[in-house]
């Protein structure tokens, strides 16, 4: 049966997982052995996998990351977390309909303690942060324990199908996402010191200085001397009418379904916010075959690299700045999603919606610390470090170094000889986290004649593999600073390599060749899309950086550099007069017309706040206004941040509200947060071994 | 200075309740806590049980009135309060418990407590999926229950306000106000105000407020810790009390509230005395290797958080209510012992009974089982 699989990539191998027979409230149906229950179920095109007991709304996927509980399914007669549960054969799953029932499982069993496991170190997280750090730990031979909740090393960095900024020798610019996981994998892995356990969930920080891990079915007590968090960050959500209907989801979790679980999880989407994390999850999209009617941004100017919007403008994507989203509509999944522009005061003007027939809308406003590891840990006074996103929100590049960084501070900490930690990692982690600075249009090169390259990389950010990359060392960067913007040495003679163009992350450099012939000069474009559409002899649209047409051109041939498979090198003939502007290929139409079907009620206080309890902004504000300004009160009177999430999705977009009513927000009282991070199975604690469940 | 009838310290389990009844009977009350909103020391740490099966008369007595405050609130108010009428399970499985419950069982009847021995079918019909290894019965008393302490609290909150009672929050206590030995206020960080009635319902920081008057309450705070599971359909919605001993703890006691999410708490032995509220990870694997050999289908139910509550402990496991002796016009409402949640509504129409010279002689009897000045060295209430 056709299931909604990615089956050609231009960027992944797709290998074929082995396929296993699974009900789904009765009905027959296949997916692979070891993916995700929500990914098999998202490919059988199934997107409501319940509803809840409370209101009866659909539940569908939402964080994809074990963190939510949205996605909650019931397997062979318990219920699971879909997106954390590997799909086995024969699998009975049903959807959850309202509350589970607690099957009658009365046969008495065996119970135990659970021991105490000391070790010098304990890192939570083997992302970026996580790897880098233990990389460090490895080489000074410190025992120490890596953990992660996902079944492979890498954390979001497996998810990352797109080539990295930064620099080669520091942080693998030019490498996609993935590849550098298994280079920091590969790595990790030849140091004996590194035990390392994979599916195993950090679940609370005790204190009697114990972290809690749920693993292989059962609860580990573990007592570090250092403990570093790198934990990563979660995707911040939006409050507006249909925010939970299945299929509204955070970007990261869409690149999940996709990049990870290759699975087909939408066909038409659009994308709220305009930082990196929606600019790259738009472009993702495209690679996998999913339409991007439009990505929107509040601010009056994209937060994201310039050079990632280029990207998605030349596929035809329109960015709409100044814009927010309105509702999304449907019964039981998305439909469409409404957009309107906002005015100086942030409020949607009236008349200015546009409405598209969308099944998704990926949120990607932002992204927060997972820091209650660290809170916990530093008010029960354990020797804990962070590193990474958890740290603070940065490029994965960042997270790279402020890893290192810890790991040597740890080995120090520890008593190690280790070396000093260099200034220049310090340095180096400072700038990797740089937003983008100045923009500037840089004349293109006077020449008309041999060859060169054609920088359309006019921001600064802090990426410069190009200039390591050129075998005449021609390139360089304004100041020689990673942050520069590129330059060409003009005296020098470019060989025409085509390494730069290759290397590129942003896509942003092209080679103009006019040695054959001088009025048709040869324009090498970088390409990473479908390849199909790209025979030799064929004309194809070729656009400025920022998208606009210049024309349909021939395309003379297609090659790769051996080092970047995946990024075909696109050439082209060209006039002179266009060559030098040129910058991309444009997708044959991929932008959609709205649809006329809005008609816009004021009910902005029926948007969801809490997801678990299904607590309304109306309901949080009715409690506001009331008088309420302790945290802590508001979730006694309304439940929100009760459900199994602990407010990780509700907590800022209360703040927000309480902002929005007027509150200083210096009056109002944090609530206070406590342990289990994730729900546990009390057979877990009970030191039960066999029969486990899936957490 | 603003003047009151009655000045409450403490918005908690006790103080808020005491503040209703006290503007029921016409009384200008304050109320003034340290922290931000009502209910934000131990009420919230409460997992909701609210009984009348004790073997102190006077605690019967007081909870039967709170079981009537709690049971009809949602009638009379029309605010639910998630009262549920789910029971309270002493199973038992050994003989000497069983004796023990037996001979509380005389004074309970005779203060009006539907209570009954029942047999161990009886008991595996109220908690399903007991192991039923060595039960030999227990005692079952169906008129008890639970209510939320979150919503009770702030519903008796809104009730009083609008029977006139003022709260202050974010406002500390700092000395009593005397005039000629009596009380005649309180000075806090936000001003004094006046009062020939002070009442301390201060809870776990009662002895701190007494101080530094110069009295010594005996309330020694005893950190419990307590959790709630995921919901699910409902199969238990009565509190089931193990009162056996094990290593490291003593009884320990769950039931499934009105969301289907079972509370659960455990007393650790031996106590762990102070006011740390930070929670350890050996609560978790002790409850609930014990609640697993107890009901063995708990093993699949998730758990969703833990916290850590205090019990303000006196000596006997009976709380100290009545008049200071040495203070005039100072009156004693602490060391409820972890059970401020179901004695606060009926001990709250007390203490208005006492300010307005009203008592009754069922107040009489809890008034002297809890005078401060009783003695107290004698042995644990049975049932605490």
């Amino acid at each position: 049966m056709a299931q909604n699989r990615i089956t050609r990539h231009p960027i992944l191998d797709i290998a074929p997982g082995e396929e296993v027979a699974f009900s789904w409230n009765g009905r027959p149906l296949t997916g692979f052995a070891g993916e995700m229950i929500a990914s098999a179920l998202i490919a059988n095109g199934i997107a409501v996998f319940g509803h809840h007991p409370k209101d009866h709304s659909p539940q569908g996927i939402f964080c994809a990351n074990g963190q939510c509980a949205q996605c909650m399914v019931m397997a062979d007669g318990l219920p699971v977390k879909s997106c954390m549960t590997p799909l086995a054969a024969g699998m009975r799953l049903e959807s959850l309909d309202g509350l589970p029932k607690l099957p009658a499982a009365d046969r008495v069993v065996q119970t135990a303690d659970i021991p105490v496991i000391d070790i010098p170190v304990l890192i939570i997280g083997a992302g970026p942060a996580g790897l880098t750090a233990a990389i460090e730990l490895g080489r000074q031979g410190v025992h120490t324990l890596l953990i992660d909740d996902k079944d492979r090393l890498g954390g979001k960095l497996v998810l990352q199908t797109h080539k990295f900024f930064g620099s080669v020798q520091d942080s693998y610019a030019g490498r996609r996402g993935f590849e550098i996981a298994a280079l920091l994998a590969h790595e990790v892995r030849r140091h004996s010191s590194i035990e390392i356990w994979l599916d195993s969930t950090a679940v609370g920080v005790f204190a009697d200085k114990i972290v809690g891990i749920v693993k292989d079915g059962g609860y580990r007590r573990v007592r570090p001397q250092k403990l570093l968090v790198a934990t990563g960050a979660r995707e911040k959500m939006l409050s507006f009418d249909g925010n939970t209907l299945p299929g509204v989801y955070g970007a990261g979790a869409f690149q999940t379904l996709v990049n990870r679980d290759r699975v087909k999880s939408a066909s038409r989407v659009l994308i709220v916010g305009g930082g990196n994390v929606g600019l790259i999850a738009g472009y993702h999209a495209i690679q996998a075959g999913i339409a991007v009617v439009a990505l929107i941004e509040a601010l009056p100017q994209i937060g994201g690299y310039r050079v990632h919007a280029d990207k998605l403008r030349r596929l035809g994507v329109p960015i709409y700045t100044g814009h927010t989203i309105l509702a999304a509509h449907g019964k039981d999944r998305v439909a469409s999603a409404t957009i309107a522009r906002l005015d100086k005061n942030w409020h949607a003007i009236a008349g200015t919606e546009k409405t598209w027939a969308v099944d998704t809308v990926l949120v990607a406003v932002g992204l927060a610390e997972v820091n209650e590891f660290i809170f916990k840990a530093r008010q029960f006074g354990m020797h804990v470090f962070a590193a990474g996103d958890a740290r603070e929100i940065a490029e994965a590049s960042a997270a790279m170094f402020t890893g290192r960084i810890a790991g040597l501070k740890i080995a120090k900490a520890l008593g190690m000889h280790a070396k000093d930690i260099p200034q220049e990692w310090i340095d180096k982690a400072q700038v990797l986290k740089s937003r983008p600075g100045r923009t500037q249009a840089a004349a293109p090169p006077a020449a008309e004649e041999g060859v060169f390259p054609v920088f359309h990389c006019t921001q600064e950010v802090p990426c410069n593999p190009c200039t390591s990359v050129c075998p005449i060392g021609a390139i360089h960067t304004e100041g020689d600073t990673i942050t520069g913007i590129p330059y060409r040495e003009e005296d020098k003679d470019c060989s025409g390599c085509l390494n730069c163009v290759a290397i590129c992350p942003g896509l942003a450099i092209t080679l103009v060749d006019y040695r054959r012939d001088p009025e048709h000069p040869t324009v090498t474009l970088p390409w990473e899309i479908r390849r199909e559409a790209l025979e030799v002899g064929r004309s194809i649209a070729v656009t400025d950086p920022a998208g606009t047409a210049l024309g349909h051109f021939p395309v003379l041939r297609v090659r790769t550099k051996k080092d970047y498979p995946h990024t075909l090198l696109v050439q082209v003939r060209m006039p002179k007069e266009l060559a030098k502007a040129a910058a991309g290929i444009r997708m044959p139409a991929t932008a959609a017309d709205a649809l006329e079907i809005y008609q816009r009620e004021a009910a902005a206080n029926t948007a969801v706040v809490c997801r678990c309890e299904r607590i309304t902004a109306g309901e949080i504000r009715d409690a506001i206004r009331s008088g309420v300004r302790d945290m802590n009160q508001l979730k006694a009177l309304t439940r929100a941040g009760m459900g199994a999430c602990g407010s990780k999705t509700c907590r800022p977009l209360i703040w927000r509200i309480f902002q929005e009513e007027g509150v200083d927000l210096g009056s109002v009282t944090d609530r206070v947060d406590r342990p289990l991070f994730v729900e546990v199975p009390m057979g877990y604690f009970a030191g039960i071994r066999k029969g486990g469940r899936h957490a | 200075m603003h003047s009151y009838d009655v000045i409450i310290v403490g918005a908690g389990s006790t103080g808020v309740p005491t503040a209703l009844a006290c503007s029921r009977e016409k009384l200008k009350t304050l109320v003034i806590d340290k922290r931000p909103s009502p209910g934000q020391g131990e009420n919230k740490h409460a997992i909701g049980g609210i009984r009348a099966t004790h073997s102190d008369p006077a605690k019967i007595i007081a909870c039967h009135r709170s079981l009537e405050i709690f049971s009809t609130w949602k009638e009379r108010y029309e605010e639910d309060i998630e009262w549920e009428k789910g029971g309270y399970v002493f199973p038992v499985f050994r003989r000497q418990e069983e004796k023990i419950l037996k001979s509380f069982l005389p004074v309970q009847k005779k203060f009006g407590l539907n209570i009954d021995f029942v047999d161990a079918r009886t008991i595996a019909k109220t908690v399903p999926g007991i192991n039923r290894h060595g039960l030999l019965g227990g005692t079952l008393s169906p008129d008890d229950g639970s209510a939320s302490p979150l919503l009770a609290i702030n519903a008796f909150f809104r009730r009083a306000r609008e029977l006139g009672a003022d709260f202050r929050f974010n406002t500390e206590v700092h000395t009593l106000l005397k005039s000629n030995g009596r009380v005649c206020g309180v000075k806090t960080t936000d001003g004094d105000f006046a009062s020939g009635v002070v009442v301390d319902a201060a809870g776990a920081s009662a002895a701190d407020l007494t101080a530094a008057t110069g009295c010594r309450l005996p309330v020694i705070p005893e950190s419990h810790e307590a959790g709630i599971t995921e919901p699910v359909q409902m199969f238990c919605p009565a509190m089931v009390v193990d009162l056996r001993p094990a290593p490291g703890s003593r009884n320990y006691y769950f039931y499934q509230n009105r969301h289907g999410q079972v509370v659960f708490c455990i007393t650790p032995d031996p106590p762990l005395t102070g006011s740390d509220y930070r929670e350890t990870s050996i609560f978790l694997p002790q409850v609930c290797r014990r609640m697993v050999d107890l009901v063995p289908r708990l093993q699949n139910l998730r758990v969703r958080r833990v916290w850590r509550g205090l019990y303000p402990m006196t000596s006997d496991g009976s709380p100290l209510m009545g008049w200071d002796r040495d203070v005039p016009g100072l009156l004693h409402v602490a060391g409820m012992c972890g059970q401020g949640f179901m004695l606060g509504p009926g001990l709250g129409e007390v203490v208005a009974r006492m300010v307005t010279r009203s008592t009754t002689e069922q107040d009489r009897i809890i008034l002297e089982r809890f005078s401060p000045y009783r003695d107290l060295s004698c042995r644990m209430e049975a049932l605490k």
